[in-house]
């Protein structure tokens, strides 16, 4: 009986011990965090998608709390996590500006009204790993004539948590209206193919093809030749040719739409123009 | 070489390869399995259990020593070394959250997690069963770590690769997995009557 007793008192010496231990501890070794910081963390998604160039929402919420970073970077979040952070900072929530992204690509395969291909061509069958990055490493690069385009394995779907990017006929396509412009998948994009743009002013260029005229057209049907009338067009002086390729000054872009309609290719979007919709857009 | 610097290195050596705690003895399968999807990941938890091990072989050989043996309660080990090792776990956590924030945040998560896992134990017992004195005890549990560490790194490669192999479906994914540890397991075997002396 007594050996019981030994045993007993023991062991709930020992927890006793290890409990007043771990009470001392905690005092001693406690960290001071602001209370704040939870509250700001709370005030986020969650969703880690790195958009704000912080390793996570906790890393963000703790440079908000420092004043490294500013309110209404989360893109996940919107203007209402933004909202809610400028409360708890006791600031104004400054203007949030909705981005999304977008695929500089418009080769989708299809079909034209006499029975003909368009979009990217293929140069030959890819049967290796069904991933972008692995098919940019096999030699010729990947199945497309094009060394631009979307080879359309779906890494970008793959990273995507907001379901917002799919692979459509061969090209990656954003849904807008799902899209919070976190941009990870331009992250994993191979071919640095997706941009961030502001939702208000949805226009861009869909090629990358940096390649001659001649050569983009021996790939695609789609590509950006370099034509420069769109550069002519724009009275605000947004649009620059360099490369073969146009690119949008969106400081300057006031999302007129003029570029659009002159666009031999149809390859300016009209996704966010305010001018004349356009019926024959190539995204 | 004195005959107890000879013993210390053949600890070493059965710690790490003849005697390793995931694929001969077959204790922290859960880590195992669990955290080795990454082979990053996975060396964090393996650096993890190292250190945890090495100071929990320390503690809890003072415990038997000085506590459990002359009271006669050698039947209570398993149940005061869960105990000791939780505490432990517990003030490293928050003395490294304290002090060393940067080794904090590589641990991470893999700390707490440490806390039940068997193979912590599992040292703590085998030091007991093979009566080892204290610095005995203390290199067979960071070698048995840095065995630990040595199979889930390997594993979690041997992982990574797998998952972008062209394998038949009804195997893809956790079988595979399941089935490449036995395959790591039969070649640890090949160390078994490795000694030094």
């Amino acid at each position: 009986m007594q050996e019981i007793w030994i045993a007993l008192a023991i062991l709930g010496g020992m927890g006793l011990v290890f409990g007043l231990v771990l009470a001392v501890a905690s005092k001693v070794f406690a960290v001071e965090t602001d209370p704040r910081l939870e509250e700001l963390t709370e005030a986020l998604p969650g969703a880690n998608c790195g958009g704000c160039g912080y390793a996570g929402c906790a890393a963000y919420a703790e440079a908000v709390l420092k004043g490294q970073a500013e309110i209404g970077k989360c893109a996940s979040g919107g203007p209402a996590a933004a909202e809610k952070m400028a409360k708890i900072m006791g600031v104004e929530p400054g203007a949030f500006v909705r981005r999304v992204a977008l695929v500089r690509c418009a080769g989708q395969h299809g079909v034209d009204e006499d029975g003909k291909a368009t979009g990217s061509k293929m140069k030959g069958y890819y049967e290796g790993i069904e991933d972008c990055l692995a098919a940019t490493k096999v030699a010729g690069r990947g199945p497309l004539i094009c060394k631009f385009g979307c080879l359309g394995f779906g890494n970008c779907t793959k990273v995507c948590q907001h379901d917002a990017i799919h692979v459509v006929d061969g090209v990656a396509k954003v849904d807008h209206e799902k899209c919070v412009g976190c941009m990870m998948c331009a992250e994993v994009c191979p071919r640095n193919l997706i941009i961030p743009v502001e939702y208000d002013k949805r226009v861009v260029i869909a090629c990358a093809s940096k390649a001659k005229g001649a050569v983009t057209i021996r790939g695609c049907s789609a590509g950006c030749v370099g034509c420069g009338k769109c550069e002519k067009v724009c009275e605000e002086g947004a649009i620059h040719v360099d490369q073969n390729l146009a690119f949008i000054d969106y400081t300057k872009c006031t999302s007129c739409g003029k570029c659009a309609t002159v666009c031999p290719k149809h390859l300016i979007t009209d996704a966010g123009l305010t001018a004349p919709a356009l019926e024959h857009s190539a995204g | 070489m004195s005959a107890y610097v000879q013993s210390l290195l053949g600890i070493l050596l059965s710690a790490i390869l003849t005697e390793n705690f995931i694929l001969v003895k077959f204790y922290g399968i859960c880590p195992f399995m669990g955290v080795s999807k990454k082979s990053d990941t996975a060396l964090g938890m393996g650096m993890a259990v190292t250190f945890v091990m090495g100071i929990a072989s320390a503690a809890t050989w003072a415990v038997n020593a000085l506590l459990l043996i002359p009271l006669k309660l050698e039947y209570m080990q398993t149940v005061a070394f869960i105990l000791v090792i939780a505490a432990i776990v517990q003030v490293v956590e928050m003395f490294l959250k304290k002090s060393m924030p940067s080794l904090y945040q590589a641990l991470g998560i893999y700390l707490p997690l440490i806390t039940t896992n068997c193979a912590v134990l599992g040292a703590a017992l085998v030091n007991v069963q093979k009566g080892y004195d204290f610095l005995q005890s203390v290199v067979f549990g960071v070698c048995g770590g840095l065995g630990f560490t040595l199979a889930i790194v390997l594993f979690a490669s041997v992982r990574e690769r797998s998952d972008k192999a062209d394998c038949p479906e009804c195997f893809q994914g956790f079988p595979i997995a399941l089935i490449s540890a036995g395959l790591l397991a039969l070649a640890f075997m090949g160390f078994s009557g490795l000694k030094i002396f």
